[in-house]
């Protein structure tokens, strides 16, 4: 994934030092430290325990930055940052906010920031933030403070595909899955949940919707962006020509220049489907992704199908699919894995990471062959995310 | 005047009582983010309203307005409705 590496050149290497994982949950977040060899974890103690963390993400320019997105049932929604891999955090100076509206207008108010990117490689320091209410914002100073970017934000197109804040996901209409391009800082991708998959050219002055092959749900028009809810959206860190998407409806690939998603998820067991969250993919094959099933039929349990959970991944770019299960619970799982919560590492075989809204974070040594838990009886948790340790 | 911290903002202030000063709510809330800063925006949101689950009471009484008057001597409490599980 280019928001989690320094560049295609860098990300052709195997990574070898230990692995942190960040998880964010709905009651605080926990650093779990792994060894070299990723067999022994331990699970760090609760940080901002109590709050609502949605993301917490690493900077891979340094290494030493944490950026955590949080609120909490009562105080607003702000932004805080390590620069000692989370021993110690200080709060953004200014957080995501909306401008103040002039006065007699109803001004937008940021809910929650959900999303977290550290921007390209050549612009140290920079980061973008997508929130709920949707709304795009970028730090030039590490996360200190943050402006609004009006390209996005303001764009009246943009504002029609926005959802109000009884819209959209059940927590609210979000912007995630912010992409930058390691070949170019200015080309970026985004997507809506609900409202499409979007490119900008221009370092996010203007923006423009990538739809075409996308489905929607049953009975809607699919030419409305709005109707359009793209779970997660990945850019192969290889070849950024290459982007996988998982989708409320089905798994896609697009190959640019082309601008026509082609649903690869048509090509999964037909009792399992193709409806998820998250989807991750290779650090450095093009072919190899691994998305993590749910029950997308009937009243939308969101539940691993049967209450059996098993990721899938093809090598072949989306021709076939393998089920991986091998170390998770047989039966009886009615998990869910929300749309941040799985990731990868960058070590040689890549090492894979999940963690359920019932608190357990599972890992995987060999690309999704066998799964070991690693922590049980943690809140549920929002999002998880690898950091490469040393250099 | 003196202003009461609920729990959840002792990380900013440490203590539960904090002097501030101001003619209204709104500006006593601006002083005490001079003097705790990032205190504010927790409370109140960009569009200068308070947020959902935060009550303020002057001398006991709960008021919603910021642009209500304050005077040195009042007590200004900032209380945390309870809010989901």
């Amino acid at each position: 994934m280019a928001r989690g590496r320094n560049g295609a050149e860098k990300a052709a290497r195997p990574a070898k030092g230990a692995v942190m994982v960040l998880v964010a949950t709905r009651k605080g977040a926990f650093l779990l430290r792994g060894d070299a060899a990723r067999r022994r974890w331990k699970v760090g103690p609760p940080i901002f325990l109590g709050s609502i963390v949605h993301h917490l993400v690493q900077d891979p320019r340094d290494r030493r930055t944490l950026l955590l997105a949080a609120r909490t049932g009562h105080l607003g929604p702000t932004v805080f940052r390590s620069t000692d891999l989370g021993r110690t955090w200080k709060e953004a100076a200014r957080p995501p906010a909306f401008p103040k509206a002039p006065e007699g207008q109803k001004g937008r108010v940021v809910d929650h920031t959900f999303w977290l990117t550290p921007a390209h490689a050549s612009e140290p320091g920079a980061w973008y933030a997508g929130t709920s209410p949707q709304g795009l914002f970028r730090s030039a100073d590490g996360g200190d403070t943050w402006e609004p970017m009006p390209g996005y934000n303001d764009d009246p197109r943009y504002r029609g595909w926005m959802g109000r804040e009884t819209d959209g996901t059940p927590d609210g209409p979000v912007i995630h899955s912010i992409i930058v391009d390691p070949r170019d800082p200015s080309h970026l991708y985004l997507g809506m949940s609900s409202g499409g998959v979007h490119e900008s050219l221009d370092g996010g002055r203007s923006w423009n919707p990538i739809i075409d092959g996308m489905e929607v749900v049953e009975q809607l028009d699919p030419s409305n962006v709005a109707f359009h809810d793209p779970h997660a959206v990945r850019l192969c860190a290889t070849n950024p020509d290459r982007l996988y998407q998982q989708n409320h409806c089905g798994i896609y690939r697009l190959d640019r220049p082309g601008r026509r998603w082609e649903r690869i998820g048509r090509n999964m067991p037909k009792a399992v489907g193709d409806i998820g969250f998250p989807i991750v993919l290779h650090p450095r094959d093009d072919s190899t992704a691994w998305v993590f099933p749910m029950d997308g039929s009937g009243v939308w349990p969101r539940t691993s199908p049967a209450g059996k959970p098993a990721a899938y991944v093809t090598r072949n770019a989306g021709s076939t699919w393998k089920r991986l299960d091998g170390g998770l619970p047989r039966r009886d799982a009615w998990w869910t894995v929300k749309r941040q919560a799985m990731a990868g590492d960058a070590r040689d075989p890549v090492g894979l990471y999940l963690g359920t809204t019932q608190g357990e974070v599972w890992a995987s040594r060999d690309e999704g062959g066998r799964w070991a838990c690693l922590a049980r009886g943690l809140p549920e948790i929002y999002s998880v995310e690898t950091a490469e340790l040393g250099r | 005047m003196k202003v009461v911290i609920p729990s959840p903002l002792l990380s900013y202030t440490g203590r539960r009582e904090v002097e501030a000063e101001g003619a209204t709510l709104d500006a006593l809330l601006g002083d005490l983010d001079r003097r705790h800063p990032g205190l504010r925006f927790r409370v109140v949101d960009e569009q200068g309203g308070l947020r959902p689950h935060m009550r303020l009471f002057v001398n006991g009484e709960h008021v919603r307005d910021l642009a209500t008057p304050v005077r040195p001597g009042d007590e200004v409490r900032l209380v945390q409705a309870l809010s989901g599980g």
